[in-house]
């Protein structure tokens, strides 16, 4: 374990690969909004809605489902994680950060010339990435790739892919879904963060994925409706789908900026940065929320 | 005649499954005509269908690279090209160690018509920075080059015939990546082309050898990157006719000018398709498009009378 990791445990925070606690988790969350948000602050531009609502999302994978190792990007044994809606990796990058993967000093350069924090996600750049993303879409069919690349590994691992919920309008999306379960992708497990929030405006309204259950069981997937907010739920989610031969998808029912009063249910947040009060306001909010 | 490059890919692929474990093939439902069926009968376990849902194949072939595995995606140049937004996220900007195949190229299918040619994808494939680019000229060629590929790494384009070619090189032959092949030695013009068309650069230049101009013919089979070196050296001497079975814009014609395009003095004709493809035979096509040596020749010698 390198110096660095030990020092990010002295400091308080949690070892990724290893299953927290549900209080450590809901404290952990709350940082990891303070830290999108002051990323995207610093960088004045990024997606805040859509990195908050995969908060406990993004959580939930990191420090309690998959197995991952801080300071080995390469790990042959770890699982897969495709953050397929590019544009809400600022709250990956915080997430690695608490992990121990560089430090956090790191999470203001967001956006900046020669920063491995590209504004969507870089696997050139940042070896924690399992695979570039930002043109909608694509994510899960390089998951579907990964996970069929795993019966021909010695390693044993689960491939994890996280889609938004505008995304999943994507024709291709589906070509992947028919694509999983032909190859009984077991596992497989998507995450559909689904904040009915999308950049012009309500996803009903643009293109309505309903009924968005029954559409995923018709392709031949195990189907788990959970609160994607509730971490309880999604670990035990999680663990459902584990126990699943088909590919499984958690329709996560989110909150677009989730713990931000002013940023929630509105797609006025999906692509701005906060200016320094409102910045202010948002970590007060967050800060002060009750569990 | 010789056999179609496409079929000397999906025989080379066959043998380089005996030999290299993590090769494994995708399809879009078009594996008879790419020339995959062999490899997806001999190694089920490595073919992966795909179905009708090419942004889906090339998607998938990338995680399978980025987990250690060598696919080929092979389908129809203009298919493959037709998802170039999966090609240039998924594939290049991943740098995922992925060989996409592009079968049916140029005019020459024929009777299929436009819809089923590839007459944008070198243009598309080369503006990718890390795609390589190769296409060859014949048989054996195609061969040696899906042999290169499966010890390649990093993302590259293989670009493939349909109609049968004839033989240029003998079994022996050894493929130099990156290296343009001469074939025909000639101070007052160079013909430099690229895959089917090849063989009848040759013909046209021993026609116009009849009326005492010596033409040099130049095979470049890998298009990037391009043989600058022998280029440059090409230059100096006479000017270059590039032809090729693709459009104008950005192909082979492209790349010589681009290479060339810092040296004094260098003159270059780009001859290709002008025009949406049609339906006819690929003769017939050749014919109408000069891509045969009658109009290779006849290109050849306006270029040369227009020497200003």
């Amino acid at each position: 374990m390198s110096t660095s990791l030990t020092a990010h445990r002295r400091a308080g925070n949690l070892a990724a690969g290893t299953m927290a606690s549900i209080d450590e988790l809901k404290s952990l969350c709350r940082e990891l909004r303070v830290d999108a948000l002051k990323m995207i602050h610093a960088a004045a531009s990024g997606h805040p809605g859509g990195s908050l609502s995969s908060v406990e999302i993004v959580a939930s994978l990191y420090f309690s489902e998959m197995k991952f190792r801080a300071g080995e990007p390469a790990w042959p044994g770890r699982d897969r994680f495709v953050i397929s809606k590019g544009h809400g990796v600022p709250t990956v990058y915080a997430a690695l950060a608490r992990a121990g993967c560089f430090d956090r000093s790191e999470l203001s350069s967001l956006r900046r010339l020669g920063s491995p924090l590209q504004g969507h996600p870089d696997r050139i750049r940042l070896p924690y990435i399992e695979a570039a993303t930002g043109s909608l879409g694509q994510g899960l069919s390089v998951s579907v790739g990964l996970a069929l690349a795993e019966r021909f590994d010695s390693e044993d691992y689960r491939t994890y892919c996280l889609l938004g919920d505008g995304e999943v309008q994507a024709g291709q999306v589906w070509e992947a879904v028919m694509a999983s379960a032909k190859y009984r992708l077991g596992k497989l497990t998507a995450i559909v963060d689904y904040n009915k929030v999308q950049l012009d405006g309500f996803v009903a309204a643009i293109m309505d994925l309903q009924p968005l259950g029954e559409k995923f069981a018709s392709f031949g997937w195990h189907v788990l409706e959970v609160d994607g907010h509730d971490l309880e739920a999604l670990r035990s989610a999680f663990a459902q789908a584990r126990e699943d031969e088909r590919p499984s998808v958690l329709i996560a029912h989110t909150v677009k900026g989730k713990g931000v009063s002013f940023m929630e249910d509105t797609y006025a947040w999906h692509g701005k940065a906060p200016n320094e009060q409102e910045l202010e306001r948002a970590i007060s909010e967050i800060r002060s929320a009750a569990d | 005649m010789g056999k179609a490059s496409r079929a000397a890919f999906g025989e080379a692929l066959l043998r380089i499954g005996a030999t290299h474990e993590r090769v494994v093939a995708l399809d879009a439902d078009l594996a008879s005509s790419v020339q995959t069926r062999k490899f997806a009968e001999a190694y089920p376990e490595r073919f992966f269908q795909l179905g009708i849902a090419e942004g889906n194949m090339i998607g998938v072939a990338a995680g399978l690279a980025l987990s250690g595995m060598v696919p080929f995606a092979a389908s129809f140049a203009c298919f493959i090209i037709g998802r170039f937004e999966q090609i240039r996220m998924s594939v290049g900007y991943n740098n995922a160690n992925v060989r996409l195949v592009g079968t049916h190229s140029g005019i020459g299918i024929g009777e299929d018509g436009y819809s089923q040619m590839g007459l944008e994808d070198l243009a598309l494939m080369r503006s990718l920075p890390n795609m390589v680019v190769i296409q060859p000229a014949d048989a054996v060629e195609a061969e040696k080059a899906t042999e290169f590929l499966a010890d390649y790494v990093g993302p590259a384009y293989l670009r493939l015939t349909r109609q049968s070619l004839e033989d240029l090189n003998d079994d022996d032959y050894e493929f130099e990546f990156g290296k343009g092949v001469m074939l025909r030695e000639g101070a007052d013009l160079a013909l430099v082309a690229t895959g089917g068309v090849v063989h009848n650069c040759l013909l046209a230049a021993e026609a116009l050898s009849q009326e005492g101009l010596r033409v040099a013919v130049v095979n470049i089979h890998t298009l990037k990157p391009i043989d600058d070196e022998l280029l440059r050296g090409l230059a100096a001497e006479s000017p270059i006719m590039t032809v090729e079975d693709h459009g104008v814009v950005g192909g082979l014609g492209s790349a010589v000018v681009e290479s060339l395009s810092e040296i004094k003095g260098a003159r270059v004709r780009v001859h290709g398709v002008r025009s949406y493809g049609e339906s006819g035979s690929g003769k017939e096509l050749y014919a109408k498009h000069g891509l045969d040596a009658v109009g290779i020749a006849s290109q050849a010698r306006d270029f040369l009378n227009n020497d200003s």
